[in-house]
């Protein structure tokens, strides 16, 4: 079973850096703000063909959200293949870009896709076509930097022998790159690439539809279908947009993901044979077909073709990592200090004059509420999850039938279950500020579940027999053995569920069926609050101090937490 | 060209006043190789014999143009190496092979990157799979391999591009005796019969015997920094045999030469006692298990040996690499359990006293020896006596080590000295809060 890692290599390049990629990150914000705020009105007229709630025109709307999922994976991609290379080539660049990816993967891009969707349509005059870039770049936020990390981490990692090899056998840095680097990659990378398609599906339903201010655009969508349907109360529409959701992620994952897996599994670098074997039926088809077989000749051919005509350049150079030159380092800070002091300049004077540090104490007060109601959710869900994960992991056929439910669980966007709860509430008048926030965990307590469980599996045997030999039972089994020799993955597992419930927590926080919302206090209601009124100011407010959040408690909490598992714990 | 070049016996390969320093994180160098001089004359296999940690990988490394010397020449047929050559190939210890490629593809790579036509790429390279043996294979995935046919294919890869040097780095060690064998063997025969397209080989190897049974000159390398010692020049005919008086006085010759300069010179040299070198706290220890102490003193003790025991022969008694007993010999010597001299290493009354002991005694004499003549122990000791507390951080104890060493000969040594303070049950380490006392844990 393949796990993330979630941080792997950033533990040196911390601490100041860190500081530098929020400020970084906020600021591109704010200028993204800034540059749409402007262009707010002309685009208000805005209308979308119209959708229907007839199941008849499902299939299509399915096609078009798929189409935007696969566009933004390819996005992800080549992202990943160039923010990522270059970071693991540079010394340099890999100061910065490690740790501006890190904070790219705490901050709650969810709660921005508002300035995002009215930047891009300010883009393209088309209209139809900008709201279609910012709903692929909304899911492009959700895709790419676990992928990003994931390649950059392999080749920090690639054995220094097939590198010595590629070296004397005098492979071009294109060659490396294909031959080496992509290859010995792949495994990992297309693990993510399955994650993050299961994450993406909650950014779906959240861009398809939005409403910023006055302005609101529906894309033919199955997240707009879903979005109507929970305006206009309709329950069924409701189960037929989830069961075509089920079809497109059997599909692609039958058709897709489930062979890539398998035919990836020769990209595995320990040589030996033997263990589980994955199956694919999907791959056995097209190994059989010609039509696959010439595709895969074909882009073996324009590997080598390329390969043939890329430069080659002579001597160490094409080897070494790009080292570090006195001269052009004094250039390369220079441009980031003016870089950063920009930012940090219009950061301010976004915030001050337009809010006060009342209402950022405030801010703070409500982020304290959520940053509650996520650790105490994680904890429950932690002693429910845990021991079942364990019981599970433990009985290789159960294993089997629960492990893929787990997985699918977690890929399912779980915004689409919340009208059901508002309706709850509603009808017994329950109090939002504690019913709501079990819907932030919905989606994400899953990974708690199928991390444990992989945990539980990969214990060695030996192990398990040598703790009945010694008839340990009851507690004590618990205490010793099982426990401990989960706790790896469970830290792995919890620190996803408890980013994505910081992310959840803006859509969760408010939620409404028909014309009914019922809200709680958090900065997630905030932040959702400040996006419908178009409020620029307090939507960054309440990201900068969402992001802020996440990375504290990351840094103070899961990290070392991690770290402490994989060293006292970590079972080979 | 100028035509003086072309009518001298022209070198394969020349290596001159070669030295290689790595940055220390504190700023300072880590000198790893100095003053390295090298001639490989065609016809030649070279062998590079050392201890781990000799810098004889990093020469390899050089010559391939992998890395760059910090001060020194390489040259490659009168040219200055600056980067990898293509009249260079390598042979790796652990094979490198590409797993996602098949045995066929993993041959052709390096004609790939020299960008031949497809044609000439699929003639040579079944041509190198058959002259290596590998006939049948050249579909199948190296996972599908065995070790020793893994590095066939690691050999048949080097061959292809028709190297004039042939460079292996410690190309038989992954593998088990038998198989290690036939391939050196193998190698033999094509190189005696000219069959390989090469004209010199460097062979990088911590097996004595490996070295004698290949090389025609072997250059023996000692450590801290790497360099040699000296060249032994091998003039048994071919096909050599083990059991040969010739070839095991010439192995016998090499362990005596390899000791007295290894041990006799171990660690920093001062003017203590005579045979025994002294050590200071700034000395490296290898990391050793109390239980290969205990059991080489034990089977030095014990008939056939009864106290005197030639070094090679324990070696090929306990299955044991060089690299794995001369660390343990050289810490017997450090405790004044043995002295070890011209390849032997003979048990002294306290090595003889500790093998006729019961366990408790045992750890009383092992720790009377380890307080007096290892130094870093009797420094740790002494700090957390004075003490109130009795604890001390681990840091503090790193911090000073590094004044002497890099960073991971310090975190090596303090390993080193836990382990053997825990034998003699001198003090007690805890590595989740990573700091001394002197409870031991109940």
């Amino acid at each position: 079973m393949n796990r993330t890692e979630p941080f792997a290599f950033v533990r040196d390049l911390a601490s100041r850096w860190d500081v530098i990629a929020i400020v970084v990150v906020i600021g591109v914000l704010t200028f993204l703000a800034e540059a749409s705020r402007g262009l707010l009105a002309p685009i208000s007229g805005l209308n979308a063909a119209p959708l229907s709630l007839d199941p008849v025109h499902l299939p299509i709307y399915a096609a078009r959200t798929t189409l935007r999922m696969f566009t933004a994976l390819a996005l992800s991609l080549l992202f990943t293949f160039t923010y990522a290379t270059w970071a693991a080539k540079s010394a340099r660049a890999e100061k910065l870009l490690v740790p501006l990816l890190d904070i790219l993967q705490s901050v709650p891009i969810l709660g921005f896709i508002s300035v995002t969707v009215v930047f891009f349509m300010s883009l393209v005059p088309g209209r139809v076509l900008g709201a279609e870039f910012a709903a692929i770049f909304a899911i492009f936020t959700s895709q790419a930097w676990n992928m990003a990390f994931s390649f950059y981490q392999s080749l920090r990692t690639v054995p220094d022998e097939l590198c010595d090899a590629c070296g004397s056998f005098l492979l071009t840095p294109w060659m490396r790159f294909w031959q080496l680097e992509v290859p010995f990659a792949m495994p990992a990378l297309l693990w993510n690439m399955m994650m993050s398609m299961s994450g993406s599906w909650f950014f779906v339903v959240a861009s398809e539809s939005i409403s910023v201010g006055h302005t609101s655009i529906a894309l033919p969508g199955i997240g707009s279908y879903i979005a109507l349907a929970i305006e206009q109360g309709n329950l069924r529409a409701i189960g037929w947009a989830i069961v075509a959701m089920l079809v497109v992620i059997l599909l692609y994952d039958q058709l897709l993901f489930r062979p890539l897996v398998v035919w990836s599994d020769r990209f595995r670098i320990d040589q030996e044979q033997g263990g589980h074997v994955p199956h694919s039926w999907a791959l056995t088809m097209m190994q059989r077909s010609r039509f696959m077989s010439g595709l895969r000749t074909l882009f073996f051919a324009i590997v080598r073709w390329t390969s043939r005509r890329a430069p080659r350049p002579q001597g160490l150079a094409s080897l070494a990592r790009a080292g570090t030159a006195r001269g052009s380092d004094v250039v390369w800070f220079g441009v980031l200090l003016v870089l950063i002091a920009l930012a940090l300049w219009r950061i301010a004077a976004m915030l001050v004059g337009e809010t006060s540090a009342h209402e950022a104490l405030g801010v703070a007060g409500l982020a304290t509420l959520t940053m509650l109601r996520v650790l105490i959710l994680i904890a429950l869900a932690s002693l429910l999850w845990v021991p079942v994960g364990i019981w599970v992991g433990l009985r290789p056929r159960v294993t089997q039938i629960v492990q893929p439910v787990a997985q699918f669980l977690a890929a399912f966007p779980a915004n689409l279950l919340f009208p059901l709860a508002v309706f709850g509430i509603v009808s017994w008048k329950l109090n939002p500020d504690l019913w709501l926030s079990p819907l932030m965990i919905l989606g994400t307590q899953w990974y708690i579940l199928f991390n444990v469980i992989a945990g539980a599996a990969a214990m060695p045997q030996e192990l398990r027999y040598a703790a009945q030999n010694l008839g340990l039972s009851g507690w004590l089994w618990w205490r010793k053995v099982a426990l401990p020799g989960v706790l790896p993955y469970y830290v792995t597992g919890a620190i996803t569920a408890s980013g994505g419930s910081w992310n959840a927590a803006i859509v969760a926080e408010v939620a409404s069926w028909r014309d009914v919302e019922v809200k709680a206090h958090g900065l997630g209601a905030y932040i959702a609050e400040a996006t419908t009124a178009g409020d620029f100011h307090r939507i960054i407010l309440g990201i900068t101090t969402m992001s802020l959040f996440v990375v504290a408690i990351n840094r103070a909490f899961w990290r070392p937490l991690y770290y402490y598992a994989e060293r006292k714990y970590r079972l080979t | 060209m100028n035509s003086v070049t072309s009518h001298r016996t022209e070198a394969l390969l020349t290596v001159e006043d070669v030295r290689k320093a790595f940055p220390k994180p504190d700023g300072g160098d880590l000198l790893v190789l100095d003053g390295v001089n090298l001639k490989l004359e065609p016809g030649q296999i070279v062998g590079l014999l050392g201890r781990s940690g000799s810098g004889k990988s990093t020469l390899l490394r050089l010559i391939a143009g992998l890395a760059e010397p910090s001060g020194g020449h390489l040259c490659f047929r009168g040219q200055p190496i600056t980067g990898p050559v293509a009249g260079v190939a390598m042979v790796f210890q652990s094979f490198a092979l590409f797993p996602w490629l098949t045995v066929f593809e993993n041959v052709a790579l390096g004609l790939e990157a020299q960008r031949m036509p497809k044609a000439e790429i699929r003639k040579r390279s079944l041509a190198a799979i058959d002259l290596i043996g590998l006939d049948g294979f050249e579909s199948a995935y190296p996972r599908e391999l065995s070790g020793g046919m893994r590095q066939r294919v690691g050999f048949a890869r080097a061959l292809v591009v028709h190297p004039d040097v042939l460079l292996m780095d410690e190309p038989f060690s992954a593998l088990d005796v038998l198989t290690a064998e036939t391939l050196r063997t193998d190698f033999l025969d094509l190189w005696a019969e000219g069959r390989a397209p090469i004209k010199g080989v460097i062979l990088v190897t911590h097996n004595i015997e490996e070295a004698v049974l290949m090389c025609d000159r072997i250059l023996v390398f000692g450590s801290n920094p790497g360099r040699i010692l000296s060249e032994i020049t091998v003039t048994l005919p071919q096909p050599r045999k083990r059991l040969d008086p010739s070839f095991r006085e010439l192995v016998e010759r090499i362990y005596v030469e390899m000791t007295s300069r290894r041990l006799g010179n171990a660690g920093v040299t001062s003017n203590r006692t005579e045979r025994f070198p002294g050590l200071g706290i700034g000395s490296v220890l290898p990391r050793v298990s109390s239980n290969l102490l205990s059991g080489l003193i034990e089977t030095v003790a014990a008939p056939p040996f009864n106290g005197t025991a030639d070094l090679p022969k324990i070696a090929s008694d306990l299955q044991m690499e060089i690299d794995e007993l001369f660390p343990v010999a050289e810490t017997l010597q450090l405790m004044r359990f043995a002295e070890v001299e011209g390849g032997d290493i003979k048990l002294t009354d306290a090595g003889l006293a500790f093998a006729n002991a019961e366990l408790d005694e045992r750890k009383r004499i092992f720790a009377r020896h380890l307080l007096t003549y290892v130094p870093l122990a009797a420094h740790i000791r002494r700090v957390l006596d004075e003490r109130a507390s009795h604890a001390a951080r681990k840091s503090r104890f790193i911090d000073e080590l590094e004044d002497f060493m890099g960073e991971d000969d310090a975190e090596q040594t303090l390993r080193a000295v836990v382990s053997l303070a825990r034998y003699g049950e001198v003090f007690a380490y805890s590595d989740g809060s990573a700091a001394f006392s002197l409870e031991n844990p109940v």
